[in-house]
């Protein structure tokens, strides 16, 4: 069974606002001379604003906000925000991989930005009966 | 940047408690994108059986990365903050974080290694309330890049 795709739009006003509240400060998700000193292509999204908005699908997929049992990733690839009105798009789909006895469904997510996977492992247990 | 394996099985001291309140959830939520009820109004949140407003899944991370300061602040370590990228990370629930809490990380050091240059960390925290219930733990992996 495969889930509805999700696209997620970020824009750097999105990753300020995911530094103050989170609490990550680091300037590669804000500054592009600091990023670009670094060696990376530009402001990146935080792996964790990422990881966070595919939890926000992964919920939204159970039908309940506190679904979630387990929940994984690998960042592979940085999401590059660039510094304009539209920024970037993240789409997650996903694909249920088992249902077990007791009642929990594991989930093979896939997270990309302009075609590229920005996760990989990402895997997820939801409660299915409360 | 290579990293002593000596310190895998290290575990720190618990961390002073962190008081999950009200607005915090609501901001990292709205933050987040995340609308669903029981993350702003109370009387949602109860109505799934919590007994204040509900953490949306990742909010752990806030206590965990500052409670992780204690391992790659770790003179003795000798990570190079600057290099850091974050590799992996998951998370294993025995309940959802819910406003009210006062939570306590116990970080343990469960791997290191370097390969091609860069080390290879990974973290387990087991976050408690105060009291010692199991509330989530919570494995972090992040790589030190080696210069280039």
């Amino acid at each position: 069974m495969e889930f509805p795709a999700k696209t997620f739009r970020v824009t750097r006003a999105d990753l300020v606002r995911y530094a103050g509240a989170s609490g990550d400060f680091n300037p590669i998700h804000w500054s592009d001379r600091f990023a670009t000193k670094v060696g990376l292509p530009g402001v990146i999204a935080h792996g964790m604003f990422t990881m966070a908005l595919v939890g926000r699908a992964i919920t939204e997929w159970a039908g309940s906000p506190d679904a979630v049992v387990e929940y994984g990733v690998r960042f592979t690839r940085p999401v590059v925000v660039p510094d304009d009105d539209q920024g970037t798009e993240i789409e997650v789909s996903a694909r249920v991989r088992e249902v077990t006895e007791d009642g929990l469904t594991r989930l093979d997510v896939t997270a990309t930005c302009l075609g590229e996977k920005v996760l990989s492992q990402a895997r997820a247990t939801i409660r299915t009966t409360r | 940047m290579s990293l002593d394996p000596s310190f895998v099985g290290r575990t720190y001291p618990p961390t002073a408690p962190y008081q999950v309140g009200r607005e915090k959830i609501r901001e990292f939520a709205t933050a987040i994108g995340a609308t669903d009820p029981a993350h702003h109004d109370l009387e949602a949140a109860q109505a799934l059986g919590h007994p204040d407003l509900l953490a949306p899944p990742t909010f752990p991370v806030i206590v965990t990365m500052a409670a992780s300061s204690q391992i790659v602040e770790d003179p003795a370590l000798g990570i190079d903050y600057s290099r850091v990228v974050h590799g992996d990370q998951r998370f294993a629930y025995t309940r959802p974080v819910v406003a009210g809490d006062e939570l306590v990380c116990t970080n343990t050091i469960e791997d290191v290694s370097t390969r091609g240059g860069h080390g290879f960390l990974t973290t387990r925290t087991d976050v408690t309330t105060v009291g010692g219930e199991p509330v989530v733990a919570v494995w972090s992996k992040i790589v030190v890049r080696g210069e280039a």
